[in-house]
């Protein structure tokens, strides 16, 4: 049986309807979480199975007018007891050393390996920017990574509550104003992928998806170089990135050539989280993301 | 000042129509359309038929627990009927949703708030209510509830939270983040329209009457039961429903403290929630889910009891393990409080806590499994009948072991972080909440209809309905799983892979099926009241029953027990029906105290909705009107006086003795004429095989 | 049947049917102020989760705001009505009189208005130094906490109002004293909700 599910989740899998889910891993997290996948079902079908068989042949072998055998007063039995308290406990104890163990391994605070690449993910109505403060660069939209580097993102959202998610690398992470959290992944081989924010966010929600590319290296320090002619981003186009639209409607709006821009301003990403705990009140219209948001107002 | 606040003529649909004609708004005319058309007609059908004075003697102002309940029934196949249409028309749109797709994504977002919204708290939440206000009194042999006004009264909240909802379809636009709300999207800042102010002012009230409710059904069992019927010889249900109250109690009042202190944001400018000055959305989340994850179990429980009660009887049987069964499901109230945290494992709080919650929440698998096993053990060596709550609970068997399969996948911090906010996290809670809740209620309709009515319902229209439902659930949510798996994020007004289209069709194939077993359902009420003297069972006992509630005629009269009977084991009638010993003569009737009728649940509900309506709008003078009146109707009701009526012991006597006589003049049915005209409601034993 | 119908004080058998009648609504009240104790439990939580330097922000703080001398004067009023109302039902269960059980009642009613009054005017205070709940989330959560409360003393003043005007109009029925009893229960519950905020709120606040 086990080894029937575990054949029939890999059939699924391998069918290109999967290509952007977890089950096409393009990293060692995803890989990871389709394997924890893939044993929770197998582990939790001996509960299950029995039932899928069972009621039918019950219901057919004892329905009324059989003259199958009837035992009206059959209300308790100790081995019977015993085998039902005691497997689904058997499997739970099971489940539950794996899930103590992949949750450790899997957490998403854990970096991947020694020195990683760092890039911190600012979550905007309806985009995602993405800032390298190690080289330079922002990227809207776009998220490149070197391939076989483990990379650190460092995640908060300068609008409302998103969470952040590529499937084909590590699942996903809530980002809130204010406030930072982590994704650590990695991408093995080099390859596409997408990703998006998965907490709804309004009318452009659907519209917030991320093109993930997982470069060689020498693919990584061409899209890094070319990045020191773009457009500046500073705190006026910044300003510009607030406003409720996509990915291409900000490209269009600050004239970029691509998804890059130089960035000018390294600590950015820390005046937008500590811009909510500076014991000021944020009018409607100085809200990034805010229906009623106009940055020329500002200041 | 405004005298009506915020109200003006452009915030209907109709004008938007007008203004900006298109299939959007259209749908948004139409639905409002089929609102008014519906209200007026039962109106025009309420005078035409000169039903206006049974409606307020009989019904709207009766503190009888199994009108209340019927009456919570019928307002939650109301608004189901308004869910499930409004999850067809998402499931129609997102199937043409390839780069758009026919509706905006405001409306698409308000859809799936209102189908949320209303499908846990006005379908599932009332149908769960009513069952037990109908079923518990009977089973544990009482009169009434403990506090039959409150009763009232709690109906009356709920049904002005789902009054609001659906005016919030005719005048202005609901809110837009989804039945958790999460703020700070439903901020003022962000959300600066009417939408979340209509969602709050509809949780409140109904967050109150459940909470209500659950104080009047806990007092209720703990004390108003017959002698003898000690914790350990209650039916199940009635334990399911001890176990719900209690849950409800406690599990209550977080999401009307949260909803409150999301108005007080909204309204006040309060910073509990709010980007800035120190507000902490996380706060929310964690409230909210301290209600919502009992809520899960608060629904499925009852929908248990039902699942303990149509498996022993319709195998003829004493079910397997009620021990095991009682355990299970204080188990399962007493865990289900301490995994809320499943909810949001991708907050980025530690592995450790991770950890903990998760183990929590898988744990409670062991008692769910425990219980699907014990059940199975009873129909074991049973006589087994397949009518229609059988058929249901074949359906919940197979369907409901695959949700408890994803459950525990989804108690998996790691592989939650992949499926968390995604179609497979849809599929899963309406894998349960469907063949769990949805089915159990319908079967639990099935079942005790014929109590509360005096006739059955038709088995035919009910077996179709029965098999749609089922059919059009795997139709519509087994390709949500596999959405979900492929990536897909669950509330997407659009989308542009098209690698979804194939499971985007299915599902909406499914949702038209679905469409069919509500009207099926729908039909199978209207063809048993047509046939209503075909299907009549007045001497109470049409499926050979167990417990105490079949040991009555059907109708139930008003005071339930002509004399409050003496239980001295579980599935006291059974053994009686076992001995020869049922409907036992009475020597010696007595008065009958009962609360008289009273317009207070009416009032509340008139008053509380006219409140939220005028919050929502702003028009303050209303407000204040509305809420006084409130304060006032309660403050009058502590110097009521001739509250209770007396129903004289000879009228007891005479009916009571003319069923008896009914009784001793019919010879009763054996199982294999249950569903032919010839049941009357009298069981006579099978020859025995042993 | 035993002596005790249910927890808290009962009105022993030489009441008659009253003394068996309020077994269902007292119990049912119980299970109610369970309920509430979660309403003012989740404040708590919500409280002591604002009680934070971020959810403070840069807004006025304990230090400057709370005045021990007020609150204690409260704690003062709020512990003195639990004991008249305590006397109320005393005199209640030995029956000495609707007058007496008024006038304690009454006593319990001023005490409680004055309870209300300083609370007020600290509310005022705070507010005229810019700490008003629109400031912070703490001061948010402070005013929740303790306004609820506050708000289930008003209630509990009107509900005095209207037994004194029940038992003025009709003397102490079974009805009455079932409510009486009820009422006793709600008081001394606010009594011990307030202990634990003078306690986490105001002496936390400073130590």
């Amino acid at each position: 049986m086990r080894r029937l599910s575990v054949l029939t989740i890999l059939l699924i899998a391998a069918s290109p309807a999967f290509s952007q889910g977890f089950l096409t891993p393009l990293g060692p997290v995803a890989e990871d979480q389709r394997a924890h996948l893939i044993r929770v079902t197998a582990v939790t079908m001996i509960a299950i199975v029995p039932v899928l068989i069972g009621v039918p042949l019950i219901l057919w072998r004892y329905r009324r007018g059989r003259g199958a055998a009837y035992r009206p007063g059959f209300e308790f039995s100790l081995p019977l007891e015993i085998t039902m308290w005691g497997v689904p406990t058997a499997i739970i104890i099971v489940l539950g050393g794996w899930l103590w163990q992949s949750t450790h391994k899997l957490d998403p605070y854990r970096p991947l390996g020694p020195d990683p690449l760092q890039v911190q993910v600012i979550g905007l109505n309806w985009k995602w920017l993405f800032l390298y403060p190690d080289q330079n660069v922002a990227s809207i939209g776009t998220l490149v990574i070197p391939e076989g580097q483990p990379v650190q993102l460092k995640l908060t959202t300068d609008t409302v509550m998103q969470s952040f998610m590529v499937p084909a690398l590590a699942g996903q992470i809530y980002a809130m104003p204010g406030m930072v959290t982590d994704l650590n992944l990695m991408a093995n081989a080099e390859g596409e992928a997408t990703g998006r924010n998965t907490q709804f966010n309004g009318v452009g929600f659907a519209d917030q998806s991320i093109a993930v590319r997982a470069v060689d290296d020498a693919g990584w320090q061409a899209w890094v170089e070319g990045a020191g002619n773009a457009p500046a981003l500073d705190s006026a186009s910044y300003a510009q990135l607030g406003r409720r639209g996509s990915a291409s409607d900000a490209a269009s709006a600050l004239d970029l050539p691509d998804s890059r821009m130089r960035l000018s301003e390294p600590d950015l990403f820390h005046q937008v989280v500590s811009s909510y705990h500076d014991g000021q009140p944020i009018a409607p219209d100085q809200q990034p993301g805010a229906p009623g948001y106009q940055p020329e107002a500002m200041k | 000042m405004k005298l009506l606040g915020n109200l003006n003529w452009d915030v209907t649909p109709f004008s938007d129509a007008i203004n900006d004609p298109s299939t959007n708004t259209f749908v948004a005319a139409g639905a409002a359309s089929l609102v008014i058309i519906g209200a007026v007609s039962v109106l025009i059908l309420l005078t035409w038929f000169r039903l206006w004075r049974p409606l307020w003697r009989d019904w709207l102002t009766s503190a009888d627990h199994k009108r209340i309940g019927v009456m919570y029934i019928v307002l939650a196949l109301v608004m189901l009927a308004r869910g499930v249409a409004e999850g067809a028309v998402m499931r129609g749109h997102q199937a043409m949703a390839l780069n758009g797709g026919p509706l905006s994504a405001d409306h698409f977002s308000e859809l799936f708030s209102t189908h949320g919204t209303i499908m846990i708290l006005f379908v599932a939440m009332p149908l769960v209510t009513g069952l037990i206000n109908i079923v518990v009194p009977l089973q544990i042999g009482a009169r009434d509830m403990a506090f039959p006004v409150m009763n009232q009264v709690s109906l009356g909240l709920t049904a002005a939270g789902a009054a609001l909802i659906m005016v919030s379809l005719v005048i202005g636009r609901f809110e837009t983040g989804g039945w958790t709300a999460y703020p700070p999207y439903t901020g003022k800042v962000f959300s600066p329209g009417e939408g979340p102010d209509y969602w709050i002012w509809s949780v409140v009230p109904a967050g109150l009457g459940s909470m209500l409710s659950g104080i009047n059904f806990a007092v209720t069992i703990y004390k108003c039961r017959a002698p003898g019927m000690t914790y350990m010889r209650m039916p199940l249900f009635t334990w399911t429903a001890l176990c719900t109250a209690i849950m409800m109690i406690y599990a209550m009042p977080p999401v009307t403290v949260s909803s409150l202190m999301l108005a007080l944001d909204r309204y006040a400018g309060f910073h509990f929630f709010s980007n800035d000055l120190g507000g902490n959305m996380m706060n929310y989340a964690n409230i909210f889910w301290m209600f919502g994850h009992p809520e899960v179990y608060i629904l499925v429980l009852p929908a248990y009891g039902v699942w303990s009660e149509v498996a022993a009887t319709f195998s003829a049987k004493q079910l397997y393990g009620y021990v095991s069964l009682v355990t299970a499901t204080m188990s399962i109230a007493v865990i289900s409080f301490t995994v809320w945290l499943h909810h949001f494992f991708t907050m980025g709080q530690s592995a450790s806590v991770n950890i903990a919650f998760g183990i929590a929440t898988m744990i409670i698998a062991v008692p769910t499994g425990v219980k699907v096993y014990d059940w199975m053990a009873t129909l074991w060596r049973g006589r087994i009948r397949m009518t229609v709550p059988v058929i249901y609970l074949t359906g919940f068997f197979i369907l409901f072991v695959i949700g408890g399969l994803t459950g525990v996948i989804l108690a998996n911090p790691t592989i939650d972080y992949q499926v968390h906010n995604t179609l497979f996290l849809v599929a899963h809670f309406h894998n349960v909440l469907i063949p769990g809740v949805l089915f159990g209620m319908l079967a639990g309709i099935h079942y005790w209809f014929p109590k509360v009515f005096g006739f059955r319902l038709d088995e035919t229209w009910g077996a179709r309905a029965a098999g749609l439902w089922v059919v059009g659930f795997c139709l519509t949510f087994l390709p949500l799983y596999v959405l979900g798996l492929m990536g897909m994020p669950r509330r997407s007004p659009s989308f542009t892979d098209p690698a979804y289209l194939p499971m985007e069709y299915l599902a909406a194939f499914g949702a038209v099926v679905i469409l069919g077993a509500l009207a099926a359902t729908f039909t199978t009420y209207i063809v048993s009241i047509r046939h209503r003297k075909w299907l009549a069972v007045p001497l109470g006992d049409p499926w050979d029953g167990r417990t105490l509630e079949w040991a009555t005629p059907a109708p139930v009269p008003e005071w339930n027990f002509a004399v409050i009977p003496e239980v001295s084991s579980r599935d006291a009638f059974a053994l009686e029906k076992e001995g020869g010993t049922p409907y036992a003569p009475v020597s010696r009737y007595a008065d009958i105290t009962l609360p008289r009728r009273t317009t207070m649940g009416l009032t509340v509900c008139v008053a509380t909705t006219g409140t939220g309506f005028a919050l929502v709008w702003h028009i303050w003078w209303l407000v204040i009107l509305c809420f006084t009146g409130l304060l006032l109707t309660m403050i009058a009701r502590a110097f009521a006086t001739n509250t209770e009526q007396i129903i004289p012991a000879a009228e007891v006597a005479r009916q009571h003795r003319r069923w008896l006589d009914a009784i001793a003049q019919n010879t009763g049915i054996t199982r294999d004429a249950e569903c032919t005209s010839a049941n009357r409601g009298l069981a006579a034993p099978d020859e025995v095989i042993r | 049947m035993s002596q005790n119908l249910h927890p808290g004080l009962n009105l022993g058998a030489s009441h008659g049917d009253a003394h068996q009648q309020s077994e269902l609504s007292v119990f049912g009240f119980w299970v109610f102020l369970m309920s509430d104790l979660i309403t003012f439990g989740v404040l708590f939580a919500t409280y002591a989760a604002s009680s934070t330097p971020i959810a403070m922000a840069g807004g006025p703080g304990p230090a400057a705001l709370f005045d021990l001398t007020s609150t204690g004067m409260q704690t003062a009023f709020l512990l003195a009505s639990s004991l008249t109302c305590g006397m109320a039902s005393l005199a209640l269960k030995y029956r000495e009189g609707p007058r007496r059980i008024a006038l304690w009642l009454a006593v319990t009613a001023l005490l409680g208005a004055g309870f209300l009054a300083l609370e007020l005017r600290d509310f005022a205070d705070m507010i005229a130094k810019g700490a008003t709940p629109m400031r912070s989330g703490w001061l948010s959560s402070l005013y929740a906490l303790v306004g609820l409360h506050g708000l289930h003393i008003t209630a509990g003043l009107v509900w005095i109002v209207v037994l004194l005007l029940l038992i003025w109009r009709r003397g102490v029925t079974d009805l009455i004293k079932t409510r009486l009893l009820i009422f006793a229960l709600y008081w001394h519950f606010l009594d011990l909700v307030w202990i634990g905020i003078f306690s986490v709120v105001f002496l936390r606040g400073l130590a």
